[in-house]
Formats: C-alpha cells, sequence, structure tokens
C-alpha cells in the first residue's frame, strides 16, 4: 500500500509492544481512531493512555520488527467519494483494484447517524418476483434485512437475483471473505445483466487478511450516502458475510484481551452490527439506502450470537432452506419475517394480500403439525392430508426462489390453492375477500 | 469556580481525565474538543483520575485536552412544552438540531423558552407550600400542566408574591417564596432535576388497587396490569414486542405515554412519529401525539446516553405524575440499557458478573422499577407511572441476567414465545407462562369484580383452567395419536383453542380489532365460557376441528365488527346458528334413544 508522507505526518520508529493484531509505541499529540501506516500496513489507533498509543494493524502484524516505521496520517479512515465511483471495484481500504485514481471529495468512513426526526417512514414496495419474499415478507426501500442460510445455500445469487430486480439507482457490494468465485460470480451477473455501471464494489476476499474486513462494509455504506443523500439516489447495499465480518471483529476483540461474551464474539457486537444496519434509511428527497446482508448459520442454529444479535437488529430475516418434498431451495414462511411489510402490504398491493399472507402461512403451519403426526406413526385425518397437499403446492407454487411473478398472480396462485383444498371457513379470511376474490369452481 | 482537568487516557467512549480539583460520582462535564463541547459523565474516580464516559463519539480526541466539570449530575429540564417532543436520551430536542445528519457536541433546548402559555394562577399569598404544589396551571397542548414548587425545594414555604392570570414565557417569575428563615426564592415555569435520583413529591405510595385497560384482551381479560405498576415483555427477536408496546401507546387508557426507544430501531421511532400526529386518542379524540413524548436512543446513537434515555424518560414521567397525570412509560428495550452498562464495565475492567453484566445489574434494574408506582400527591390528588419494558433475552432463552433480574422486580410477566409467534398468533404471549401478580392482590380483585362483574375474577380463572387443559389434552394426543384418546380430549382441546383463537389472540393491524373495550372483553369473555360450558356431541374425531373451526370464524368475525353493529349481530346470529346445530344433533340422538 501506497500513502504519500506529507510534511506534517510524525513518523516513529520504535514500537515498545507487538501483539497478534496491535503495536503500542509513545506517541504524542495523536487523535483517537485516527489511521497510521505501521510498516507500509494499514493501522487504527485503538487506545490511548498518557503517551502510550496502541494501533490495531488491518493486515496482521506478521514480521513487524520493533524498529518499523510508523507513520501517523492525523486523520481518521476516509474514502473519496464521487460519480467517479460507479462501475468500479475497490479493496477493503477503498483503493480501486484496477489501479488508478478517483475522483471525489475525502469523507470520514463511519461517519454520523442522521437525526431520527429527518427520516421519513419507509414506504416504497421492492418488487423482487420472488413469492417467499413479495407474498409473505415484502420489502421496503430504506429496511435493512438479512438472509439467514447455511454455508451450502444459494443466498449469493438469490441476493444478486434480488438486487437486479430491484430496480436500484445504484447496487453496492460490500464482500466480506467472499471466495473469489463468488466475486467474479458477481461481476458477472452484473456484467450480463449490463449493470455493471450502477455497481460499486468494495471487496475482501478469503485471499486478503480477514481483520481488513472491519473496513469494508463502512467504505460501502459511505458511498451509499454519497449517492443516496447527495444524488437522492435509491441504493441498495449488498452486505455479504456478516458473520466472518462478526468473526473479524472477534479476532480483534479476543486479541486486545477483552472479555469476550457470548460464542466469543466481543460484548459490544450488538453496538457494532446495528451502527452498520442502521445506515439503512429512507430520506424525504427520496434517496434511500436499503440494506441486504447475509449472515450465515452454522447448521440452522439462529441462537448462535451473531444471527441473533442481527435479528434485534435488523427489520426481519429472510431464512433460506431446502424443502426435501419439493427438491427446491424456499424461503421458509416460519423462520422468515419482513416487519416492514405492513407497511405496504394491502396498501402498495392488493387489499386481501395481509390476510391471504396470514391464512396461507397458518395453512402450512396445520400441515407441518400433520406432518410431524405422520412422522411418529399416527393416522391422518382428511383434513391433515388436504393440508399435506396444499403444502406441497404453496412449496412449490409459491415459496421456491426460482418463482417469478408479480404479487397479483401470487394472490390468484395462493386463491388456486386454497379453492382446490379447503373451504373458506377452513382458510379464515375476511367474508369480504372471499367474496370479492375467492374464485370457486 | 469549576473543576478543570485534562485529558490522559482514551479507549472508545471511556476517557480518563487528570484533575487537581475535586469531582463527583456522575458529575458531568464538557470535552472541550476543537469548537465542540463533548458532555460526558463521571463514572468512576480513582485518585486524581476521573472515568468518564462521554455521551458522543470520541473520533479525534487527543491527550491533553482540557475538560471542564460542571458541578451537577445529568440533569433535565422540567417545563410545559414537553409533549409532543422528540428528544434524544438526554433530552436534546431533535427538531432543533441542524442538519440531515446528528453532529457531535450539538445540545438544544428541551423546551420552547420564547412561547407564551395561557395560565391560570392556583395558589394565593400566604399559602403555605412543599416542593410538589401546584402553583398554577398552564395550558400545554389539550392538557392542564401544573406550575410546581421546584422539586429541589425542602421543607415548608410560603407563597409572598404570585401572578395573576395571564400569558407567560416559561423563564419569567410567576412566584416568589420564603422560606423558614425569611430567605426569597423565585420560582419560574422551569426547573431542572438529576436524572438518576427519584422525585419524591408525594405523600403516599400505596398499593396498586386499580386496573390500567389497555384494550388489549390477553392482558386486560387474563393479565391486567394495575394502574401504577409495573411489567415486562420479554421476548425473542421478531416476537412482537416492539408492536405489543406500541399498541399500549396507541390504546391504553393513560393520560400521557412517554416512550423510550432504548437502542433499538430507528425506523421504528420513524413510525410513531409519522402515525401518531394522525391517529386520533380514542379517549379524548384528539390527535395520539399530544399525548405522547418520545426519548429516542436508537441503537446507531452513542452508547452512552443509552443508559441515560431510560432515566430521562422515567424523570419525565414522575415529573407529570407529580401534576396527577395517569402516565404509561415504556422502555423498548431494556436490554440495551443493560448492555451499555456491560460495555462500560468491561472497559473500565470491572470484575464482571453473570454474562459479562456488572454486579449490580440486578439493583439497578430493581431500583428503577420502584420509580414507578401510584401516588398520593401533597395536595391530595392522585397520579401513577405505569411502567412496562421489553427484555431481549440472547438467543431467546430467558435464563439470562436481564429477564432473571427483571422477574425479581416487575409484577406481570408477558413472555412472548417464538412457537405462538411462528404460527403468527398474536400477539404471541404465552397464556400458561405469563402472569399478573395483580391477580393476586385482593384489593384489585375487588376492583375487578365492582367495576366489571361480580365473577369476574372467577370467569378469568376459568378461562386460564380451559387452557391449560387444553394444552394438557393435546400433548395426550400428540402421544397417543387422534384415535387413540376419548373423544372428550379433542373436545378440551379445542375449546381452549376457542379462547385462544377469540380472547388472546388479537390483530394489531386490523381497526377494528386493535383495540377492544372492558365492556366488550366481558362480553366476549362470557360468549366464549358459555360456549365451552355447553354440552357437545360428535360421532367421531374428525367432526370436532371442523365444527370448532366454524364456531372460531363466526366469533372472530365478531371481533373483526364494531362491537353492536349490525354486522356484530349478524355474525352473532351465524353463531347461534351453527350452536343450533349441536342442539338439534342432540335432540335427534335423544329422540333415537327414547
Ligand atoms: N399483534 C401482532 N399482530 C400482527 N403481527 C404482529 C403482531 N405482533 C408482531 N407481529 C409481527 O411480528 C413482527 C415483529 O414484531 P416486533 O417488531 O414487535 O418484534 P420484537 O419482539 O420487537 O423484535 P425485536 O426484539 O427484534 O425488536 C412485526 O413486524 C409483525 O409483522
Ligand atoms: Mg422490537
Amino acid at each position: 500500500m501506497e500513502k504519500d508522507t506529507k510534511a506534517f505526518q510524525r513518523v516513529y520508529t520504535k514500537l515498545f509492544q507487538l501483539t497478534k493484531a496491535t503495536v503500542s509505541l509513545q506517541a504524542k499529540g495523536i487523535g483517537y481512531d485516527e489511521l497510521a501506516i505501521v510498516d507500509g500496513r494499514l493501522a487504527q489507533v485503538v487506545k490511548i493512555m498518557g503517551d502510550m498509543v496502541t494501533l490495531q494493524i488491518f493486515g496482521g502484524t506478521e514480521g513487524i520488527a520493533t524498529n518499523a516505521e510508523v507513520i501517523f496520517a492525523g486523520k481518521p479512515p476516509s474514502l473519496k467519494v464521487g460519480d467517479d465511483l460507479a462501475g468500479r471495484f475497490f479493496n477493503a481500504y477503498g483503493d480501486p483494484m484496477e489501479g488508478g485514481e478517483i475522483m471525489g471529495e475525502e469523507r470520514e468512513i463511519g461517519g454520523p447517524s442522521v437525526n431520527p426526526v429527518r427520516r421519513k417512514q419507509p414506504s416504497e414496495f421492492i418488487p423482487t418476483g420472488i413469492a417467499g419474499i413479495d407474498l409473505n415478507n415484502a420489502l421496503v426501500t430504506g429496511q435493512k434485512i438479512p438472509f439467514f442460510a447455511d454455508p451450502d445455500q444459494p443466498f449469493n445469487q438469490v441476493m444478486a437475483m434480488v438486487a437486479l430486480r430491484a430496480k436500484a439507482d445504484k447496487i453496492i457490494l460490500a464482500g466480506m471473505g467472499l471466495t473469489r468465485d463468488d466475486y467474479l460470480y458477481f461481476k458477472n451477473v452484473f456484467d450480463n445483466a449490463g449493470a455493471l455501471d450502477r455497481i460499486v464494489g468494495f471487496i475482501n476476499t478469503t485471499e486478503e487478511p480477514p481483520v481488513e474486513r472491519l473496513l469494508v462494509p463502512d467504505m460501502a455504506l459511505t458511498a451509499a450516502e454519497y449517492f443516496a443523500v447527495e444524488k437522492n439516489e435509491k441504493v441498495l447495499v449488498l452486505l455479504t458475510d456478516m458473520t466472518l465480518y462478526s468473526d473479524a471483529l472477534s479476532i480483534v476483540s479476543n486479541r486486545m484481551d477483552q472479555i469476550p461474551s457470548k460464542d466469543s464474539m466481543p460484548g459490544s457486537l450488538y453496538s457494532d452490527l446495528a451502527r452498520l444496519y442502521e445506515k439503512a434509511v429512507q430520506f424525504p428527497d427520496g434517496g434511500s439506502i436499503t440494506i441486504i446482508a447475509v449472515t450465515t448459520l452454522s447448521g440452522g442454529d439462529i441462537t448462535h450470537a451473531v444471527p441473533d444479535n442481527t435479528g434485534y437488529i435488523t427489520e426481519g430475516q429472510l431464512f433460506l432452506r431446502k424443502d426435501s418434498d419439493v427438491g427446491k431451495v424456499i424461503v421458509d414462511p416460519f423462520r422468515s419475517l419482513s416487519r416492514l411489510k405492513q407497511l405496504v402490504i394491502g396498501k402498495k398491493t392488493r387489499e386481501d394480500h395481509p390476510q391471504v399472507m396470514n391464512a396461507a402461512v397458518r395453512l402450512y403451519a396445520d400441515a407441518a403439525n400433520a406432518k410431524t403426526k405422520q412422522e411418529n406413526g399416527f393416522d391422518l385425518t382428511d383434513y391433515d392430508e388436504r393440508s399435506l397437499e396444499f403444502a406441497r403446492g404453496y412449496s412449490e407454487k409459491l415459496l421456491a426462489i426460482d418463482v417469478n411473478i408479480d404479487t397479483d398472480a401470487m394472490l390468484e396462485t395462493a386463491y388456486d390453492l386454497f379453492n382446490k383444498h379447503f373451504k373458506p371457513e377452513e382458510v379464515g379470511i375476511r367474508q369480504e375477500f372471499v367474496d370479492k376474490y375467492w374464485k370457486r369452481n | 469556580m469549576n473543576t478543570i482537568g485534562k485529558v490522559s487516557g482514551i479507549i472508545a467512549n471511556l476517557v480518563i481525565v487528570e484533575t487537581e480539583g475535586t469531582t463527583a460520582q456522575n458529575e458531568i462535564c464538557f470535552i472541550k474538543h476543537g469548537d465542540t463541547r463533548l458532555m460526558a459523565e463521571v463514572i468512576k474516580v480513582v485518585g486524581n483520575k476521573s472515568y468518564i464516559q462521554v455521551f458522543e463519539s470520541t473520533r479525534g480526541l487527543k491527550v491533553g485536552t482540557e475538560v471542564e466539570f460542571m458541578g451537577h449530575m445529568l440533569e433535565v429540564t422540567l417545563g410545559p412544552g414537553i409533549l409532543s417532543k422528540n428528544y434524544d436520551g438526554l433530552q436534546n430536542d431533535l427538531h432543533k438540531m441542524e442538519g440531515v445528519f446528528l453532529k457531535r457536541g450539538q445540545y438544544t433546548e428541551a423546551i420552547d423558552v420564547d412561547k407564551k402559555y395561557e395560565y391560570k394562577v392556583l395558589a394565593k399569598e400566604g399559602d403555605q407550600v412543599v416542593a410538589g404544589s401546584w402553583l398554577a396551571e398552564v395550558k400545554e397542548n389539550w392538557m392542564p400542566h401544573k406550575i410546581m414548587v421546584p422539586f429541589t425545594f425542602k421543607g415548608e414555604y410560603t407563597v409572598k408574591s404570585i401572578k395573576g392570570d395571564g400569558e407567560y414565557a416559561p423563564k419569567e417569575v410567576i412566584a416568589v417564596l420564603t422560606d423558614q428563615e425569611g430567605k426569597e426564592h423565585k420560582v419560574t415555569m422551569v426547573q431542572r432535576w438529576p436524572v438518576k435520583v427519584p422525585i419524591r413529591a408525594y405523600t403516599d405510595k400505596p398499593r396498586p388497587f386499580k386496573i390500567l385497560e389497555t384494550g388489549i384482551r390477553v392482558m386486560d381479560t387474563l393479565n391486567p396490569i394495575a394502574e401504577g405498576g409495573t411489567g415486562f415483555i420479554p421476548g425473542p427477536f421478531g416476537s412482537g414486542k416492539t408492536v405489543l408496546q406500541h399498541n399500549l401507546s396507541k390504546n391504553a387508557e393513560a393520560d400521557l405515554v412517554i416512550i423510550a426507544a432504548c437502542g433499538e430501531r430507528a425506523n421504528e421511532v420513524v413510525e410513531v412519529f409519522t402515525e401518531f400526529p394522525e391517529l386520533d386518542d380514542p379517549r379524548t379524540g384528539r390527535k395520539l401525539m399530544e399525548r405522547t413524548t418520545i426519548i429516542a436512543n436508537t441503537s446507531n446513537m452513542p452508547v452512552a446516553a443509552r443508559e441515560a434515555s431510560v432515566y430521562t424518560a422515567m424523570t419525565i414521567a414522575e415529573y407529570y405524575r407529580a401534576m396527577g397525570l395517569k402516565i404509561l412509560l415504556l422502555a423498548d428495550s431494556t436490554s440495551r440499557w443493560a448492555q451499555a452498562l456491560r460495555e462500560m464495565s468491561n472497559r473500565m475492567e470491572e470484575l464482571p458478573g453473570p454474562d459479562g453484566f456488572p454486579m449490580d445489574l440486578s439493583a439497578i434494574i430493581a431500583n428503577f422499577y420502584a420509580r414507578a408506582g401510584f401516588v398520593y400527591l401533597p395536595d391530595g390528588d392522585t397520579g401513577s407511572i405505569t411502567f412496562i419494558g421489553t427484555v431481549s433475552p440472547a438467543g431467546g432463552n430467558l435464563k439470562e441476567p436481564v429477564t432473571e433480574s427483571t422477574k425479581k422486580v416487575a409484577r406481570c410477566f408477558y413472555a412472548l414465545s417464538q412457537d405462538r409467534a411462528d404460527s403468527k398468533r398474536y400477539p404471541a404471549i404465552d397464556p400458561i407462562d405469563s402472569y399478573s401478580k395483580y391477580l393476586e392482590y385482593p384489593e384489585i380483585a375487588e376492583y375487578l369484580n365492582k367495576t366489571i362483574d361480580e365473577n369476574w375474577t372467577s370467569s378469568v380463572f376459568k378461562a386460564k383452567d380451559i387452557l391449560l387443559r387444553g394444552k394438557e389434552a393435546y400433548e395426550q394426543i400428540n402421544i397417543l395419536g387422534d384415535d387413540g384418546v376419548p373423544l372428550d380430549y379433542h373436545i378440551r382441546y379445542w375449546k381452549s383453542e376457542l379462547i385462544d383463537f377469540v380472547i388472546l389472540q388479537q390483530d394489531a393491524f386490523d381497526k377494528i380489532d386493535a383495540s377492544s373495550s372492558l365492556d366488550r372483553q366481558y362480553f366476549m369473555l362470557h360468549r366464549t365460557l358459555g360456549i365451552t360450558e355447553r354440552e357437545f356431541h360428535f360421532d367421531s374425531f374428525e367432526e370436532i376441528g371442523p365444527y370448532f373451526k366454524r364456531v372460531i370464524n363466526a366469533l372472530k368475525q365478531m371481533n373483526y365488527s364494531n362491537y353492536e353493529s349490525d354486522e356484530f349481530h349478524k355474525n352473532q346470529k351465524e353463531l347461534d346458528k351453527i350452536l343450533g346445530e349441536q342442539e338439534e344433533a342432540k335432540s335427534e340422538e335423544e329422540s333415537v334413544e327414547a
């Protein structure tokens, strides 16, 4: 990494202490959070005690000697923002991967939060064509929502698909611990869709030091704020994978001898993640930042500290799993939730949407009970049989991620399934909607 | 002279300051960073080192920076103009802040000092008064806002002079009081009070003896909260804590609602900002926002101010309680406050208690809940703060320090269950695990039986019993299979489902069903219990579910229609018809037997 040395920068060459992720040295006049270059590697001030300054080295401290050169930058981490960002990919430090310079204004990353009274209530529906999302968990601009998925689920594919269908002005990809293959996959899909000029990428691949990842989401969100605030654009930010980001947090906190909390994550995990996710916002002037993230699970366990804290922060989650009955990946209606959906469903979509959605999920729950019964070797009632049949149809025609239809068609499909398997009183939706939309035959 | 110190250490928002002079625990100080002043609070003192938690980002802060100690604790401003405001955790008026982004070091006036209020005098010269005595009232929104003798005044005072009716601004002197030594004290409409100290301007705090109507059936009917009572809502993420609190803030029959959004989502606060000015208060017909004040420390706002936010909210509640009002205080989520304490305690390298929380967490929570309550005021009036907090247990597991500490002090426990939320049985309050200790208070039982119906509490226990027996029957059916149990088990299970669907479940997003009056709750409980008392005749278990689903459907349609409306009665007729079928079946059976 190259950075030019300017006159006011102070240079030191005597390290007092070295750990796996940090170095300490005596230095004066240093600001908290300030950046430094230690032996050519980017570092940030994380602690000052008198004249003892501790720096966290993003690339790790391997090979750093006690006489390494330390140059303080006199400023916190920043990114140059401008229209020039569009269509380009950057590393974790905000340097273009293909080389060259960015024309733009320098901004501190991890800046202040939006005054809540200057926000607008999100109200714009983001149709994706995927019924597991649009029908049951409708997304709204300004929302923040992760996919919860085991590592073997095709979350990056689904995310790319959603991003392209979302009609965003800009898509900002923050890759943390992304495999090179997945990075190239994203590039390819966006290229094929002719969308590359709407994309900005900040990428840390598995080939790079994990601690570098800590900069990636802040870089991406700083770029997002530029487009959303200054250009009033609808920006979609993709954060993948936040579990790997959290791992980097835990590496740093463990090396700094902080008391770990649950699952060896730092006690501040909630605040650390919330700070990022809360950058999702709808501005009154039309600009917005919507965040779709990925939180990989281990064995579907959502009680692990990372998905657990995430769930408490985000506005719902989209849970992907394979439905072995129909052999497809579905958006699980029980574990998934979009908390902002009520701002649009039945308002921006047909009036009966909420009731149809709830009824279908309830019937799917009945099917789940019937299935348990069946597995325990009990006889099934006629209703059980019918709900099981319904569940198969529901899973295949609506929950599967390969569905691509508009919401009216989703509602029609739901009524078709209701009609095929149930009587209106078994479905339990408002009589007026039954009269109006339920086509009986 | 204020004590001055210099920054000697920085770890995130924990700053160490070396001073020559005196500093005090919880004293407020300001760090002079460039041309901004960053507010902070002393949380520990060792020798000449004061440990302070900064309520702002410390980015760029340097060792050697000057710090000024203010000689007082964190205080709020109390006076007319608090209602309908949106504050941050330190009571800055968010509307007065400039720009889209919150700028560090920007502090704004909590009340509108230039606004003139219509003022009516209540006391007269020569009156003997004490802290909290009402001197005058001004109109705030629609509400008479009492101007009181400042809570900091100790002992008795005599009103020497007081302004007559008129229009005055908050900071004008409206009265002069003389203390027992004959010293004069000027009083304005505004006073300041340290948030961590309870306001004790009351003469007595009895056990709560009335209930606070919330409009939520599963609370009012099954586990009512007392006016001046305490309750908490633990639940995993997405189980409905916030929706339930919002619903409470819309429908509960409180005079004022104070919402502390503590470390949660900004969009949820925006929802309140956006909707409350439009929504009608069902009781006064005015806009809901007029009775609501929001203290917002959302999760992206400075962590240290999170702790302050709940205290700020409580202090404002206590101020209005002293005016003889019925306050509902809601905090979402108290776990975020506890986590803020944990972050700080870890940074100070204190010996951690369970899960890394500070050792005194239980005591802190207990002291906070103890500030709620029903009180008698110096002038004989009454006021109350009903407090309901949410708890966000890690992994949804209730065996964790915040839930356990809260359970020791809060009298109502509204446990949200993941299973119920997953199957969309909202509000997902678990009917078996949840409780209201107030039901065991003889004075509450008496109140309920007097105001609702003489057999009310026994009906409630009957309903609870049916739910429990239904659950047992369900477990048996699951073990032995549908046809492995007598028909009666199925009937018992479906009777509990009836109560579940009709009484427990309530659609927070339906205009009509969202809130149910006590009359209506009485009617529905009676109607539903009436059905559970009937004899049913079925030939096979397969008939039972479908039949009860029709009964449930008819009752649910009643819940969805305006009480006593034509539609309501129509659905009721439908219900009678369905119930009539059983009568026919029964008489047919009997005639065959005869
Ligand atoms: N009474 C209800 N009626 C209908 N839907 C509800 C109800 N309660 C909750 N929900 C649904 O559940 C979602 C989550 O509810 P809520 O935001 O209140 O959860 P929470 O417990 O506060 O979660 P967190 O701890 O993450 O803040 C809502 O967005 C809504 O879709
Ligand atoms: Mg919530």
